[in-house]
């Protein structure tokens, strides 16, 4: 596969040949893709990116259900190619706090399957005899966690790539073993496969009519279908070649590696001690051999510009192992010393190694897959982690070949900084931010400190005048509540009795204000705004062929209809939810949320047709949005509007033009808070304007700005309305999910096939709404579920469907009308029945809950009557 | 034994060569700086010795500010103290430094046994500073050595030629310019690091009469990173003409 010549043509061109570079590889080869060809700027197998110098550990657990699987789905490709120790990994608690964090962590193991234990200090003395216990109050020991061998791993896998894609083996032969690396030699030197170009500089990417055409290098150019840049952290530069932007920053981790260290050498082989992460220094020691390696996250962050990463030839080392820079790395030689004195402080071990090693860091510390939407054909497949490599690779495989990846990868799509988050100085600000928080405690409503506000609405100064507490979404600053609405506490004292929450933890990122806000929206009137929704106009003569091929629900309708709809992969999963509406005979307005926006926008551009006349028009950022609901709503609205908004003139689920005040607006009847109402969407420049005019017009009726946390939880829990992203996903159909009112339509449409299936099929789960039964069962302070936590039966068994699915809880929030802390979750036939007692673990103590809704009923005003009223 | 070790700091080699723009200095942001293996073993030595015999050692350096690094090396590497003859950055050339270094050697408090430098340094490699410094403290001075040992106030001294080694005994004090090769230097362990960076480093002003005198440097040029090239002129006797033709016309040494 390499004593071939530079080819002027490939089908599929991979840009790296790190860990992720030849994963894909393999896996496009095992899905069937024939023409591949590798390049990169460095010799073969070490380029010199990040793959050469990380530590190579893979500690499954996390507390992202996806990231935990494709770590555990990376260590068993890693141990099938014979390149995976099993050495177990502990992560080490100093206070108390960390305590309480590694029990989060049991809860996060169980939930997602993977095996775990608490242990005492003594306990991890037994299997890390050289720790210093006196530091130490507990640890968490990740059974499955090991190491591996990247570039081992990178040689086996390009083997193997070339031998299946020129047909010399199959996938089969591989899975069943009967394939050795032997049998790999010389294999697959005839045409076809994957070529290899190290020593290869990518100078130019040709694009032309929006599609990638060739890779232009130092050793001539090839004509290309498909590109995939998995260039680690040069992956920004290869993306400008094309016009478009993969945002990350080089940032340094440094690391050290001490030997010989005496005690290690009664033990053969390269690893034979758990790895250790001592948290709270946000540090890992990690044994090699002799030597224990020494990393460390906690030093102030270092990032660079990537440009100023020396070639290969000026660098001494790697490209990506500039030397350390001492002071920064002081601290982290003083805890580690500290933490393991008996082997560390032993005069005789030196520092063999110290580099400042760079790797890739994105704004939010997630992956950048998926295919960059403004040049067809191109991919991008960056800062990904070693842990996770040979599993993205797969996926990205699968998404690239058949349309959609095994795990869902939204929250590690590249296009969810879509037009707002790619600017180096905002990557810079969270990079810098996100160093701090590696190993960090981190809360699942934590929010962002850097680089805002990036993205306001029209209502921001408004808002913000009401004390808004910003949360942020895809870079919206959104009110999550207002602290001017303190005074609701009191209105509403008797109502949230027991639904304060006084742990410390539960309450963090939260108000009960929230909850009185809520109340107030139910008995009067609220309005909320901007919800920062993806608002994205198709027109054009084939639109309403395109729209139908896209929805589940039937969207030839009438116009001024609207449709609540899934978007559906070919398997059946979810890869969004929306609103669609028929703005005209060849005009329909989609309407998203705001965190999916930029994912959805790329799924759908990629789905328009060559020969197809659709164009979308992107009006997220010139439309706000203003929801006004309540049972007053009504009155408000009409007050200020010219238009007839009576039921019988704008009835439920459909859209006017109307005017408002001064302000020419659009408004759709419909709410995610199961309220009549409006969501009236105005031009950006007027929404100050209709502020004022709803603001003004509902003085009588005593309108409140509310904020996010009743929109997008305690409104839609009562609802059981689900939310991407956390109920729905790419793992679980439209049938689970109890999202198949619309029948199945006459028209075609994506993923049509599998949901037909789905609905004659029973439910391997079904998705229901529980409650918790009792806050504190073991007497004590009440405690309050904020979500990813493991249910199980009365056994303490946790739920797992019959396709292997356990059940957790994917949203939690509080009720306030019906009085109760709710939850969702997935659960097997068995227990999805009404009334059923389960358990969820939280913190490490257990809950009673029960099933109120089987399926997606309310659990408030279950007719509707208020939406239609 | 009182050991002094002399050391330079020297950006770091092994990869190619960038140039500053102004052509005075060399772009080190992706290198870092070192000091040349030679120094490392002498400061080995120096350490073995005083393990040895008692006694301190001590690392000196004539250079910039930044120059404490190396410095900090050497005391990681358990040498006792460090002597920074701080200057402005202006390259000093060997005259000078040795100069300096001897006017150092007499300001200091110890009594120095044996003084200790790299046969040459890894940058200028000059091959002068020790023995400069021999003559004007009027010490004597060995060259070259890969074997040290101190016995009763003599140094033993080796020094490898062709065929074999000469051994030299010297009484102390004495200046010795060693080779690598001598020792294994020593990895520096994280405890020993760690001090070093907290301790004082003696840091003072070289005999402005020394000065960096009156070298001036114009430019560096880096080596062209032309390949070496191989021909193979024949095979043979047949060779032979084309041979002579090459060493006369292309090569003119015949």
């Amino acid at each position: 596969m390499s004593s071939r010549e530079f080819p002027d043509s490939a089908g599929t061109v991979i840009i790296g040949a790190g860990i992720v570079g030849n994963s894909l590889a393999y896996h496009l080869a095992r899905q069937g893709v024939e023409d591949l060809l590798m390049i990169d700027k460095g010799p073969l197998p070490d380029p010199g990116g990040s793959t050469g110098h990380a530590s190579n550990f893979l500690m499954p657990v996390e507390h992202s259900k996806e990231m935990t699987h494709l770590t555990r789905r990376s260590i068993e490709q890693y141990d099938e190619m014979g390149t995976f120790a099993n050495s177990g990994g502990i992560e080490v608690a100093r206070t108390d706090e960390r305590v309480e964090e590694l029990k989060r962590r049991m809860q996060s193991a169980k939930a997602w399957g993977e095996p775990a234990e608490l242990l005492t200090p003594a306990e991890v003395e037994e299997l890390v005899p050289y720790i210093e216990t006196d530091l130490i109050e507990a640890g968490f020991y990740s059974t499955g966690a090991g190491t591996c061998d990247p570039l081992r791993a990178g040689e086996i896998m390009r083997a193997r790539a070339d031998a299946i894609a020129t047909g010399a083996v199959t996938p089969e032969e591989i899975d069943a073993g009967d394939v050795g690396p032997d049998d790999l030699e010389g294999v697959g030197d005839g045409p076809g496969g994957l070529s290899l170009a190290p020593n290869t500089e990518v100078q130019d990417l040709h694009v032309d009519e929006g599609e990638i055409r060739a890779v232009e290098t130092d050793r001539g150019t090839v004509t290309a279908d498909r590109v995939v840049i998995a260039a680690g952290l040069w992956s920004p530069e290869i993306a400008k070649m094309a016009g478009v932007e993969i945002p990350l920053t080089p940032a340094v981790h440094q690391m050290i590696s001490v030997g010989p260290i005496p005690f290690f050498e009664q033990f053969e082989g390269e690893i034979n001690h758990p790895v250790v992460r001592d948290m709270d220094t946000q540090m890992y020691e990690r044994p090699s051999g002799n030597d224990m390696e020494v990393g460390s996250y906690q030093h102030r962050p270092i990032l660079w510009d990537v440009e100023d990463v020396p070639s290969i030839e000026e660098a001494p080392l790697s490209p990506t192992q500039p030397p350390l820079t001492d002071d920064a790395f002081e601290q982290s030689m003083m805890d580690a010393l500290e933490l393991m004195p008996e082997v560390l402080d032993d005069p005789e071990a030196g520092i063999r190694h110290e580099i400042d090693g760079l790797l890739s860091e994105a704004p939010d510390g997630a992956p950048l897959l998926g295919p960059l939407q403004d040049v067809d054909g191109l991919w991008s497949c960056a800062a990904v982690w070693i842990k996770e490599g040979p599993a993205i690779g797969e996926m990205v495989a699968q998404w690239m070949t058949r349309g959609y990846p095994d795990v869902d990868l939204s929250e590690a799509n590249v296009n969810r900084f879509y037009e707002y988050g790619t600017s180096r100085e905002w990557v810079k600000a969270r990079a810098h931010e996100l160093y701090q928080e590696i190993y960090g405690i981190v809360h699942p409503s934590e929010q962002w400190q850097s680089g805002r506000p990036i993205r306001t609405s029209a209502f921001y100064d408004q808002q913000d005048d009401h004390d808004a507490r910003w949360f942020e979404a895809a870079g919206w600053e959104r009110p999550q509540w207002f602290e001017s609405n303190e005074d609701l506490l009191d209105v509403y004292a008797d109502e949230l009795e027991g639904l304060h929450r006084p742990n410390e933890w539960d309450s963090r990122w939260w108000s009960p204000i929230i909850l009185a806000e809520h109340l107030h929206m139910r008995d009067h009137v609220a309005m909320i705004g901007d919800m920062g929704f993806g608002i994205f106009d198709f027109v054009g003569s084939d639109v309403v062929d395109y729209v139908e091929r896209m929805a589940v629900g039937r969207c030839d309708v009438d116009v001024g209809k609207t449709v609540y709809t899934p978007i559906l992969a070919e398997n059946g999963g979810f890869v969004s939810d929306l609103t669609i509406a028929r703005l005209g005979p060849e005009h329909y307005r989609v309407v998203t949320g705001g965190a999916a926006a930029g994912s959805d926008r790329a799924w759908f551009t990629s789905h328009i047709g060559d020969d197809e006349h659709v164009t979308l028009l992107d009006r997220s950022d010139s439309l706000c949005t203003l929801g006004v609901w309540g049972p007053d709503a009504r009155e408000v609205v009409q007050s200020v509007t010219e238009e007839d908004m009576s039921h019988e003139a704008f009835a439920p689920y459909t859209a006017q033009e109307i005017t408002v005040g001064e302000t020419d607006a659009w408004a759709m009847r419909l709410s995610y808070v199961g309220e009549l109402g409006w969501e009236i969407y105005a031009p950006m420049s007027k929404g100050h304007r209709l502020w004022e005019t709803i603001a003004d017009a509902g003085d009588a009726h005593d309108i409140r700005p509310v904020g996010m946390g009743v929109y997008g939880t305690t409104g839609r829990m009562e609802k059981g309305y689900r939310l991407f992203g956390h109920e729905l996903e790419i793992e679980y159909t439209p049938a689970e999910a109890g999202l198949t009112f619309h029948g199945l339509k006459e028209a075609d449409f994506n993923g049509k096939e599998a949901y037909a299936e789905a609905i004659e099929a029973d439910n391997a789960a079904t998705l229901c709404t529980l409650s918790v039964a009792d806050h504190a069962p073991d007497g004590g302070q009440a405690r309050f579920m904020l979500g990813n936590e493991p249910v199980m039966d009365q056994d303490g068994q946790v739920l797992v469907d019959e396709e292997g699915r356990r059940s957790y809880v994917t949203s939690a929030g509080t009720g306030p009308s019906v009085g109760k802390h709710l939850l969702m979750a997935y659960l097997p036939p068995a227990h999805a029945e009404e009334g059923t007692r389960l358990q969820v673990e939280y913190m490490g103590d257990r809950y009673p809950v029960d099933v109120e809704v089987v399926g997606s009923r309310p659990l408030f005003d279950p007719e509707n009557d208020r939406i239609r009223s | 034994m009182d050991v002094l070790t002399c050391i330079k700091r020297v950006p770091d080699t092994g990869s190619k060569i960038v140039l500053t723009e102004d052509r005075q200095s060399i772009d080190a942001s992706n290198l870092g700086f070192t000091m040349s293996p030679h120094e490392e073993c002498a400061i080995e030595a120096a350490v073995q010795l005083v393990e040895a015999h008692g006694g301190t050692a001590r690392v000196l350096t004539l250079g910039p500010p930044a120059a404490d690094e190396q410095l900090r090396t050497g005391l990681a590497m358990t040498a006792d103290e460090a002597t920074l003859l701080e200057t402005d950055g202006a390259e000093w050339g060997p005259r000078a430094t040795a100069n300096a270094i001897a006017d150092a050697v007499r300001a200091a408090e110890e009594e120095f046994d044996l003084l200790l430098f790299g046969n040459e340094s890894a940058d200028a490699a000059n091959y002068q500073v020790g023995i400069r410094v021999a003559e004007r403290l009027g010490l004597p001075v060995v060259a070259g050595i890969k074997s040290l040992e101190v016995e009763d106030g003599t140094a033993i001294a080796g020094r490898e030629v062709s065929g074999g080694e000469e051994i030299y005994e010297v009484d102390l004090p004495a200046v010795v310019t060693v080779k690598e090769g001598i020792n294994e230097p020593r990895y520096a362990s994280m405890r020993a690091k760690m001090s070093a960076r907290r301790q004082e480093v003696d840091r003072r002003e070289p005999d402005a009469e020394s000065g960096p005198g009156t070298f001036e440097k114009l430019r560096l040029e880096a080596p062209s990173d032309e390949d070496s090239a191989a021909e193979v002129l024949g095979e043979g006797p047949e060779a032979v003409p084309r041979i002579i033709e090459v060493l006369e016309e292309e090569v003119e040494v015949v």
